[in-house]
C-alpha cells in the first residue's frame, strides 16, 4: 500500500533579548552555574514576574514576518508539572490566547511552491538545566537558562516529506535570523523542534495516530528523525500493528527513536491564567511600529540578488537562506565588480570550509572585502585561479589581506617571457621522451610538459604565456 | 508610664519631645516579649539584637535632630509570610522551617527606609491557611483575652502581639480576611487594602489574585500611618498600582455627616451570634447619631462568596505551593528512593493537614474536565459579586457588618469539621473576591468579655472613606483603646 506522511512541527526559539522574560537577569549563554539568577529564576517564595516588553515585541515581529494575525488581547497561563529544572513547578506560557495566530510560510521543493500554515506563536519561559555529575556525586540544577524567553511556533500538519520539513525549517530559521528575533544557534539549543508525525494510506481523509518527538536540535537530526519515524510507522502498519499516541525520544547517535511515555501517562498541566500578570493588550499602532522595523526578508533578498547582482537562482536561494552568509556575500559583491565570481567562491570554497570546520557563517574568519580583492587579483591576472585557492586557505587561517599574502609569499603570476622561456627550455631538455611523443602527434604530451613547467614555477607562470612560448619552442625543434 | 501602652502615633510624639527614647521603647517591647511570648506564642523568631542595634541607630538620628518619618523608631512585628533578608521566613510551615530569604519584601524595604524597628517574625496559620491559628507548625497562638481561645487567623500572631503589647503594630496579610478576623478576635484594628495598593513582592504567595499585606494596629490613626509607609506602586509587582493616595492620615477626620452606610441584611441573619449582631447594630446607631444615614441593603450573592473563594484560593494555592518540592530550599525528606519519592515524601512531611487539603482541592478544581465546572465558574461568580458590590455602592458610601459571625472560639472547637472553620470567613471573603477594601475595628465586648469586631467595607480605593468613618467611631466611643489586653 502507498502511504502519505503527515508532519507538523512545534519549534522553540530562544529570543535574542538582553534580559529574561520576567526579570532583569541576563540571557547570555553559559556562565558559571546559577550566576545569571535572581529569586524569580530560582522559584523563591514571594518573587514575582514582570513581563519584559521586548519579548512581546520580538514575538510580534516573528508573527508579522510569518504572516500571522497579531492578537490585540492575549493571556499568560501557568502550565504545571514537576521537574527539578522547572523552578516554580509551573512554566508561564500561553494556552488559549496566544500572541500570534493563523500565519504561513511559502516553501519550494523541487520547483513546487507550497504554503505551510502556522497555527500560532506564543511566548513562554525556558527552564533550567540538569547537570549529572560525572563523578557520580549526584545531579545538580543550573537555573541560568530559567526564564530565558522563548517563542513556540506551532505549524499545521501541512508537511508531507522530510524535504518539505527541511525547507520549512530552513526558511523559518532564516526569517528568525533576518529579523534578529533569535540567534538560532542550534548547537546552544536556541532553536529546537518537536516533530508530530503520522502516516495514512494515500487518499484517506482522516489523519493517522500521531507520535511526538521532542527537542531535535539540528537540521540533520530533524530530517533523519522524520525519515526514521515515517518508515517505522509504515512498517508497523504494514505488519498489522497499531500506532500508539506517544512521545518518543530521538537518539541521534543510534539514529533511531524510542518510546518515552504514552498518552495514558500524559501530564494534566492544569493550565490556569497567571494571577500575577495582567493580560497583554496590543494596539494596532504598536503593531505598525514593530512592522516598520522588519528588515528585508530572505525571499525579497533572493529576488534582488538575482536581478541586481545577476547570480543564478540556485546560488541566490542557498546564500540568502543564511542571513550572515547573505550579508557576507552582499558586502563582498559590493566591493567587487564580479558578483558572479564572488557567488562561485561562496558556493564553493567558502561553503566547503564552513562544512569542514563546522563553523557558522557568522564566524567566517576574514572580511568580505578580502574575498572581493582576491577575486580582483584573479581578474587582473595578478594570480592564477589555482594560486587563488592557496591564498584563500591562508586568508582563512590568518585573516590577512590577499594582496599582502601574494606579496609576502611571492605568488604573483610570472609574465616575464624570458624567465618562462628559460624554464621551458630546461623542461624540454629534461623530457626528451615527451617531446618525441608530441612530435609524433600525441598532443597529450603537451599537457604533461605544461604541468612540469607549472610545477617548476610553482604555478605562478601565466598559463597563456606558457602555452604560447612552449608551442614556439617545440616548433623550433 | 508603661511605654508599650502607647500607640505608634503617641510614641512618635513622645520620642520627638524627648520624653522617651527609641531604645527605651524597644527594650520595653523586648521585655514584654520575654514576659508573654511563652504564654501567647505570637512570635516564631525574635530579632532582639538587630532591634537593639536599629533602635540605637534611629535614636542617633533623632539626637541629630534629623527629620524622620512618623514610624521611625516604632517597634513592629512582621508576619512570617513576609520575606525578611537574613531572617527565617517560615510561613508557619515545616516546609519553610529552614528558609532564610536573601532578599526583603518591598514592604520590609519600605519599613526599613522609614526606620521602623523590627522586633521579629510572627506566628500564623501555615501559609496563611486557617482562621484560628491552629495549623501552624510552630504551635498555637493564644488569644490574649482568654488563653483557652483562638486569636483568629491566619494572622493570629500579629493580632495577639499587638493586643498583648508585644508589638506596637504589626504587618499581617489578608487573602480572605486573615488580618481582619484576627484583629476582630483580639480587639485590635486590621485593614485590608484594595488589591494592588500594597506591593506583593516578597509576600509569600497563597492566593495571588487576592493576597495583600495588611496593617494590624492599636487604633485607626496608627493604621493610616502604616498605610502611608507600605502603600504605593512597585515595579516589582505587575499588579500593583498607584492608588492615588498621598497621605492616608489626612482622612482622620471626626465627621460622618451625610455618609451613607449600608447594612446588608445577609450579614445580620443566619449564623451570626446574637451578641455580635447587637454590638454591630449599636455601632450603626452611633454612626446614625453622628449624622450618617443608615440604610438596609441586600447582597443576594453573599452565600456564593465562600464557595467561590475556596475554589479560587485553593486553585491558586495548589499552583503557588508547587514550587516547594524539596529541591532548591526548604524541607527535604531524609530518606527517598528516587525523584518522585523525594517529591512525595518532602511534600507529604513538609506540609500540614490543612495545606494538603487545599492543595488537593485546588489541584482537583483545575484538573482536566473540572476547570470549567469549578474554577471558571468560580471566576464568573467572583465577577458577579464584584458587580453586585458596584451596584450597592451606587446607593451607599460604605457597608457595615460584623467581621466574623462570632467572637473568639475555644481552641479545638472547630478543628473536627473543616467546613465549620471555613464558615468563620463568610463575612470577610466577599471583600477579597470583589477587590474592595475594609477595616475591622473593635465595637464592644460580648458577655464573656471577648472583643467584638465590626468591619467597614469601602469600594475599591475607598480607604479614605472607611478610615474616616472608623476614626470617627473610635473618637466618639473611645474604641477599646484604654483597655489593657495583656493576659
Amino acid at each position: 500500500m502507498e502511504y502519505e506522511v503527515v508532519i507538523g512541527l512545534e519549534i522553540h526559539a530562544e529570543l535574542a533579548t538582553k534580559s529574561k522574560i520576567y526579570c532583569g537577569c541576563t540571557t547570555e549563554f553559559g556562565g558559571e552555574p546559577n550566576t545569571h539568577c535572581c529569586p524569580g529564576c530560582i522559584g523563591m517564595p514571594g518573587a514575582l514576574p514582570v513581563l519584559n516588553k521586548a519579548v512581546v515585541e520580538y514575538a510580534i515581529k516573528a508573527g508579522l514576518a510569518t504572516n500571522c494575525e497579531i492578537s490585540h488581547y492575549s493571556r499568560q497561563d501557568r502550565k504545571h508539572y514537576f521537574y527539578p529544572d522547572l523552578a516554580k513547578a509551573y512554566q508561564i506560557s500561553q494556552c488559549d490566547y496566544p500572541l500570534c495566530r493563523n500565519g504561513y510560510l511559502e516553501i519550494e521543493v523541487n520547483g513546487e511552491k507550497k504554503k505551510i500554515g502556522i497555527t500560532r506563536i506564543h511566548i513562554e519561559e525556558d527552564a533550567g538545566k540538569l547537570i549529572h555529575d560525572e563523578y557520580g556525586r549526584g545531579t545538580f540544577v543550573d537555573y541560568n537558562r530559567s526564564g530565558v524567553p522563548l517563542i513556540e511556533i506551532v505549524t499545521e500538519p501541512d508537511m508531507r516529506s522530510s524535504a518539505e520539513v527541511k525547507a520549512f525549517f530552513e526558511k523559518l530559521k532564516a526569517i528568525l535570523e533576518y529579523t534578529a528575533v533569535s540567534d538560532c544557534k542550534m548547537q546552544e539549543g536556541s532553536l529546537r523542534a518537536d516533530i508530530n508525525l503520522s502516516v495514512r494510506p494515500k487518499g484517506q481523509k482522516e489523519f493517522g495516530v500521531r507520535t511526538e518527538m521532542k527537542n531535535l536540535n539540528s537540521i540533520r537530526a530533524i530530517v533523519r528523525a522524520v525519515e526514521f519515524e515515517a518508515k517505522r510507522q509504515i512498517l508497523e502498519l504494514e505488519y498489522g500493528g497499531v500506532i500508539e499516541r506517544e512521545t518518543r525520544r530521538w537518539d541521534d547517535v543510534k539514529g533511531e527513536s524510542y518510546s518515552m511515555r504514552t498518552k495514558e501517562e500524559a501530564t494534566d498541566y492544569r493550565y490556569m491564567p497567571d494571577p500575577d500578570l495582567y493580560p497583554i493588550y496590543v494596539d494596532q499602532e504598536w503593531i505598525e511600529q514593530i512592522r516598520a522595523t522588519i528588515p528585508e526578508l530572505p525571499d525579497d533578498r533572493k529576488k534582488r540578488f538575482i536581478s541586481e547582482l545577476g547570480i543564478p537562482e540556485y546560488d541566490a536561494s542557498i546564500i540568502t537562506a543564511s542571513k550572515p552568509l547573505a550579508d557576507f556575500f552582499e558586502a563582498a559583491a559590493k566591493e567587487s565588480k564580479n558578483a558572479k565570481a564572488i557567488s562561485n567562491w561562496v558556493m564553493g570554497d567558502l561553503m566547503k570550509k564552513l562544512n569542514d570546520t563546522g563553523l557558522e557563517p557568522s564566524d567566517i574568519p576574514f572580511a568580505p572585502g578580502n574575498l572581493a580583492r582576491l577575486v580582483s587579483l584573479i581578474d587582473e591576472n595578478v594570480i592564477s585561479g589555482k594560486i587563488a585557492k592557496q591564498v584563500f586557505d591562508i586568508m582563512w587561517e590568518t585573516g590577512e589581506d590577499p594582496a599582502d599574502i601574494v606579496e609576502k609569499k611571492g605568488l604573483k603570476v610570472v609574465t616575464d617571457t624570458d624567465a618562462i622561456r628559460s624554464v621551458i627550455i630546461q623542461v624540454i631538455s629534461a623530457n626528451p621522451k615527451s617531446v618525441e611523443d608530441y612530435k609524433s602527434g600525441k598532443t597529450k604530451a603537451m599537457g604533461f610538459l605544461i604541468g612540469q613547467i607549472m610545477r617548476e614555477t610553482k604555478g605562478k607562470a601565466d598559463p597563456q604565456a606558457v602555452n604560447r612560448l612552449l608551442k614556439e619552442e617545440l616548433d623550433k625543434l | 508610664m508603661e511605654l508599650t501602652k502607647l500607640t505608634a502615633c503617641q510614641a512618635a510624639d513622645k520620642i520627638r519631645k524627648k520624653e522617651i527614647s527609641v531604645p527605651e521603647l524597644t527594650y520595653a517591647y523586648l521585655d514584654k516579649i520575654i514576659e508573654l511570648n511563652k504564654k501567647i506564642g505570637a512570635y516564631i523568631t525574635v530579632c532582639g539584637q538587630e532591634a537593639e542595634k536599629q533602635a540605637d541607630i534611629v535614636q542617633k538620628k533623632f539626637d541629630k535632630n534629623e527629620e524622620l518619618p512618623l514610624i521611625a523608631g516604632i517597634p513592629a512585628g512582621i508576619n512570617d509570610n513576609i520575606c525578611t533578608s537574613g531572617v527565617l521566613t517560615s510561613c508557619g510551615s515545616r516546609m519553610l522551617s529552614n528558609f532564610v530569604p536573601p532578599y526583603d519584601a518591598t514592604v520590609i524595604k519600605k519599613l526599613s527606609q522609614n526606620h521602623a524597628v523590627l522586633l521579629g517574625k510572627l506566628n500564623m496559620d501555615e501559609f496563611a491557611m486557617g482562621s484560628s491559628n491552629e495549623t501552624s507548625w510552630y504551635g498555637q497562638v493564644k488569644n490574649p483575652w482568654d488563653p483557652e481561645r483562638v486569636p483568629g487567623g491566619s494572622g493570629g500572631g500579629a493580632a495577639a502581639a499587638v493586643a498583648s503589647k508585644m508589638a506596637c503594630f504589626a504587618l499581617g496579610s489578608d487573602t480572605g480576611g486573615s488580618a481582619r478576623l484576627a484583629a476582630s478576635f483580639c480587639g485590635v484594628v486590621g485593614l485590608r487594602p484594595t488589591y494592588g495598593t500594597v506591593s506583593r513582592y516578597g509576600l509569600v504567595a497563597f492566593a495571588s489574585s487576592m493576597d495583600q499585606a495588611a496593617p494590624v494596629t492599636r487604633d485607626v490613626a496608627d493604621c493610616a500611618a502604616v498605610m502611608n509607609v507600605i502603600a504605593g506602586y512597585d515595579p516589582l509587582d505587575s499588579i500593583s498600582r498607584d492608588s492615588g493616595y498621598e497621605d492616608y492620615t489626612s482622612f482622620l477626620e471626626n465627621d460622618v455627616k451625610g455618609l451613607k452606610i449600608g447594612l446588608p441584611k445577609e450579614y445580620f441573619s443566619g449564623a451570626v451570634q446574637k451578641e455580635v449582631k447587637e454590638k454591630v447594630l449599636d455601632a450603626a446607631k452611633v454612626f446614625e447619631s453622628l449624622g450618617a444615614e443608615i440604610e438596609e441593603i441586600s447582597l443576594p450573592l453573599f452565600e456564593y462568596a465562600l464557595p467561590a473563594y475556596y475554589i479560587i484560593s485553593s486553585a491558586e494555592a495548589s499552583s503557588n505551593l508547587a514550587q516547594y518540592d524539596g529541591i532548591k530550599y526548604g524541607y527535604r525528606a531524609q530518606q527517598f528512593e528516587d525523584l518522585v519519592d523525594l517529591y512525595k515524601k518532602s511534600r507529604g512531611e513538609g506540609f500540614g493537614e490543612e495545606v494538603k487539603r487545599r492543595i488537593l482541592f485546588g489541584t482537583y478544581v483545575l484538573g482536566a474536565g473540572n476547570y470549567d465546572v469549578f474554577y471558571n465558574k468560580a471566576l464568573k461568580v467572583k465577577r458577579m459579586i464584584f458587580e453586585e458590590y458596584q451596584n450597592a455602592y451606587q446607593k451607599v458610601d460604605i457597608i457595615l457588618g460584623p467581621t466574623a459571625p462570632s467572637t473568639a472560639f475555644k481552641i479545638g472547637e472547630k478543628t473536627v469539621d473543616p467546613l465549620d472553620m471555613y464558615l468563620i470567613d463568610a463575612y470577610t471573603v466577599p471583600v477579597n473576591l470583589a477587590g474592595l477594601c475594609a477595616i475591622s475595628l473593635p465595637c464592644g465586648f460580648d458577655s464573656s468579655g471577648l472583643p467584638v469586631g465590626m468591619q467597614l467595607i469601602g469600594k475599591p480605593y475607598g480607604e479614605g472613606t472607611i478610615l474616616r468613618a472608623a476614626f470617627t467611631y473610635e473618637k466618639n466611643t473611645g474604641g477599646n483603646g484604654g483597655i489593657d489586653r495583656g493576659v
